[in-house]
C-alpha cells in the first residue's frame, strides 16, 4: 500500500505547501531517528559483551567448576556446571511446556470453536504472558520447593510456566492459518478429529509451531528470576535434574555482577557471552525453520 | 499421544456403525487431553494467587492495613511496608514508558507506513534482537558500564538545575549512577520490542480505504497518519508494555540502587517490588519471607489488572475496526 501511494515525486498530484511538506519530512526523519536510537543500546551491549566476554572464555572457563567467592582472577574455576544446568533445566522445561502448549492451542482452535471457554482460555493465556517471571519463581517456590526442596526440576517447572502461554499463543496463530479445506477433506475420508488434528493440521503448521517454540526456549534460557529461589546454586556439575541444587548461567551472571572483585566481573562477562550465543543460536534456528518449513503465512 | 495410537487405522471412525455418534476412545481421550492442557492455564493462574496469598497471609495479618501501606521496610525492626516498592515500581515503569512509547510507536509507523515490506523484515529482526538479549545481560551492562558512565552526567545536570524550583526537586539529588531514572532507561530498551510489535499489529488493522481516502484528499503521509492512523488507539500496546516494565526483575534489581525510599528525586536510588524480592528472598526468613511473597502477590495482582485492561482495550478496538 505504501509503495503505491506513498512515494513522493512519482505522480505528485498532492503538492503539499512548503510547510506541510517540511512537516512530512520532519516526521519521516523522526521515525528513522527513533529506529537508529534503539540500535545504540543494542550495539553498545553486544560490543561490550563480545569484547569483554571473548577475553574470559577459554576451554577451561567453559568446563571447570564454579568457585564460590569469585575472588580469584580468571584462570581459576569456570562455568561448566552453569552451562550444563542451563541446558538441562531449559531443555526439560521445553519438554514440559511445548507439548502442553501445543495441546492447549489445539483445544482453543480445533475443539473450543467459538465457545466461551476457548475464548476465555485464549484471553487468559494472553494475560498469563504478562505475569512477571519473578512471580512464577515465587509460585514454584511455594508450591514445590517448600515441599520437595531445591532442584533443577523446580527450575524447569518455573521456566515451563513462563513458556506455556507463549507456546499457546504462537501455536494458535499458526493453527488459525491452516486452511479449512484440509480439515474438511480429511473428515470426508472418515478420519476422526484426533487423527485429522495429529496427521493433517499439526503437520501443516509445524514450521511455525517449531519456530515459535524455539523463540520461547530462547527467552526462557536467558531468564534469571524464576531460577533464583528454585535451583539455588552449586559448585560442581549436577546432571541429576530431579534432586539436589543446581545452577545456571543467568543466576551466575546475577551473583557475579554484584561481586566487587575483578574476577567476578570477568566471569560475568564470559557467562553473558555464552548465554547470548546460546540464545542467538536458538533464534537463528527459529528463523531457518520459519524460512524453510512455513507453508501458510498471513 | 499414546491414547491415539489405539485408534487402529484399519477401523476408521465410521466403523462403529453407520449412524453411530459414538466417537472412538482415542479420539475422546485426545479431546480431553487438549481440554486439560487448555485448562492448565486457568489452574496455574488460580494456584499462583492461592499459594502466594497463603504464604503471604502472615504478613497481611501481622502488619495490618497501616503496616502494609507504610513506606518503612526494616528487617531489623520487623516492619515491612510495601509503599516504597510500589512507588519505585510505578515511577521506574512510567519513566520507561515516557521514553519508550514515542520511540516504539515511531518505529511501528516506520514499519507499516514508510518502508517497503522487504525492508520491514530486517528492521523487525533487529528490534527483536533487543528482546533476545537476556534481562540479566542488560542488568550486567547497566551496572558495570552504564551506571558509572551516567554518574558524572547526573552530577552535572544536578548542579545545572540547582535552585530552579520544580527541576531541582526532580533532578537535584544524585546519589550514584544507579537510580529510578537509570532503571527506567534500561526498562525502556527492554519493553521497546513488545510495544513496537503490538503497535504494529494495531496500525496494520487500519483499513486501507481510510488511508487512501486521506491521500485522495491531498494529505501528505504525515497528515494521513495524523488523520487516519492516529484515531486507532495504541493504548492496549502501551498498557502491555507497562505490565512488562512493572514485572521486569533482574535488570531493575541491578541498576535501581536498592534503597527503599519515596522521593521526588528521579536521580536518587530507589527500589522496586520485583527487585526487592530478587535481592532479599534468599536470606529472608519468617515474617520477612512472608512479606516478600505477599509483595509477589501484590505485583501479580497489579500486572494482572494492567494486562486485563490492556487486552480489553485491544479487543474493543479490534471489534470497532471490524464494525467499521
Amino acid at each position: 500500500m505504501t509503495t503505491t501511494s506513498g512515494q513522493p515525486g512519482t505522480v505528485d498530484l498532492r503538492e503539499g505547501g512548503g510547510w506541510r511538506r517540511t512537516k512530512n519530512q520532519i516526521a519521516t526523519f523522526v521515525m528513522w531517528t527513533a529506529f537508529i536510537a534503539t540500535l545504540v543500546p543494542l550495539i553498545l551491549v553486544l560490543y561490550t559483551v563480545i569484547s569483554k566476554g571473548v577475553t574470559a572464555i577459554s576451554w577451561q572457563f567453559l568446563t571447570s567448576n564454579t568457585i564460590p567467592p569469585n575472588v580469584s582472577p580468571l584462570g581459576f574455576g569456570g562455568m561448566g556446571p552453569a552451562i550444563v544446568g542451563t541446558l538441562i533445566i531449559t531443555g526439560f522445561a521445553a519438554v514440559i511446556a511445548i507439548p502442553l502448549g501445543v495441546l492447549g492451542a489445539v483445544y482453543i482452535n480445533e475443539y473450543g470453536g467459538k465457545g466461551w471457554l476457548a475464548n476465555f482460555i485464549s484471553f487468559m493465556a494472553d494475560v498469563m504472558t504478562g505475569v512477571p517471571s519473578i512471580v512464577m519463581g515465587l509460585f514454584i517456590y511455594t508450591i514445590w520447593v517448600l515441599h520437595f526442596g531445591y532442584s533443577g526440576l523446580a527450575g524447569s517447572f518455573a521456566l515451563a510456566c513462563l513458556m506455556l502461554p507463549i507456546v499457546i499463543r504462537s501455536t494458535y496463530e499458526m493453527l488459525r492459518l491452516v486452511p479449512n479445506h484440509l480439515r474438511e477433506a480429511s473428515y470426508a475420508l472418515g478420519a476422526t478429529k484426533a487423527r485429522v488434528t495429529l496427521t493433517v493440521v499439526l503437520p501443516a503448521a509445524v514450521g511455525g509451531i517449531v519456530s515459535g517454540a524455539l523463540l520461547a526456549v530462547a527467552r526462557a534460557a536467558g531468564e534469571t528470576a524464576p531460577l533464583l529461589f528454585t535451583i539455588l546454586t552449586v559448585e560442581a556439575t549436577n546432571t541429576n535434574l530431579f534432586s539436589g541444587a543446581n545452577t545456571a548461567l543467568s543466576t551466575q551472571i546475577f551473583t557475579n555482577a554484584q561481586s566487587p572483585f575483578v574476577g567476578g566481573e570477568a566471569r560475568a562477562w564470559g557467562s553473558a557471552l555464552t548465554l547470548i550465543v546460546i540464545a542467538f543460536i536458538l533464534m537463528i534456528a527459529a528463523r531457518i525453520v520459519t524460512a524453510r518449513f512455513t507453508r501458510y503465512t498471513r | 499421544m499414546s491414547t491415539v495410537t489405539k485408534a487402529d487405522p484399519a477401523t476408521p471412525a465410521g466403523s462403529a456403525g453407520p449412524l453411530s455418534h459414538r466417537r472412538p476412545l482415542g479420539d475422546r481421550g485426545f479431546a480431553l487431553l487438549a481440554l486439560g492442557s487448555g485448562l492448565l492455564v486457568l489452574v496455574i493462574l488460580v494456584l499462583i494467587a492461592v499459594t502466594t496469598a497463603q504464604q503471604g497471609s502472615d504478613w497481611f495479618t501481622q502488619a495490618g492495613f497501616s503496616g502494609i501501606f507504610s513506606t518503612v521496610w526494616s528487617p531489623q525492626t520487623n516492619q515491612y511496608g510495601a509503599m516504597a516498592f510500589v512507588y519505585g515500581t510505578v515511577i521506574s515503569s512510567l519513566i520507561a514508558l515516557i521514553i519508550s512509547v514515542p520511540v516504539s510507536v515511531s518505529i511501528a509507523l516506520l514499519l507499516t507506513e514508510v518502508v517497503p515490506r522487504r525492508w520491514a523484515n530486517p528492521i523487525v529482526y533487529v528490534i527483536d534482537l533487543l528482546a533476545v538479549v537476556p534481562s540479566v545481560v542488560w542488568g550486567l551492562w547497566g551496572i558495570l558500564v552504564f551506571v558509572p558512565w551516567l554518574q558524572p552526567i547526573y552530577a552535572s545536570i544536578a548542579s545545572a538545575v540547582n535552585g530552579i524550583p520544580v527541576l531541582d526537586s526532580l533532578f537535584g539529588a544524585p546519589t550514584s549512577g544507579a537510580s529510578f531514572f537509570t532503571a527506567g532507561m534500561i526498562l525502556a530498551v527492554m519493553v521497546t520490542p513488545i510495544i513496537t510489535s503490538l503497535s504494529r499489529e494495531v496500525i496494520a488493522t487500519v483499513p486501507t480505504t481510510d488511508k487512501e481516502g486521506a491521500y485522495a484528499l491531498g494529505a501528505t503521509r504525515w497528515e494521513m497518519i495524523r488523520g487516519a492512523v492516529w484515531p486507532h488507539s495504541v493504548g492496549g500496546a502501551i498498557l502491555v508494555g507497562l505490565g512488562r516494565a512493572m514485572g521486569e526483575t533482574i535488570a531493575a534489581a541491578l541498576v535501581i540502587g536498592s534503597s527503599a525510599q519515596v522521593t521526588s528525586h528521579l536521580f536518587a536510588t530507589g527500589y522496586s517490588i520485583p527487585a526487592v524480592i530478587a535481592n532479599q528472598f534468599g536470606e529472608a526468613a519468617g515474617l520477612q519471607r512472608s512479606a516478600l511473597i505477599g509483595l509477589g502477590l501484590v505485583l501479580f495482582v497489579l500486572t494482572i489488572i494492567v494486562n486485563l485492561v490492556a487486552r480489553g482495550v485491544v479487543e474493543r478496538s479490534a471489534r470497532r475496526m471490524r464494525g467499521a
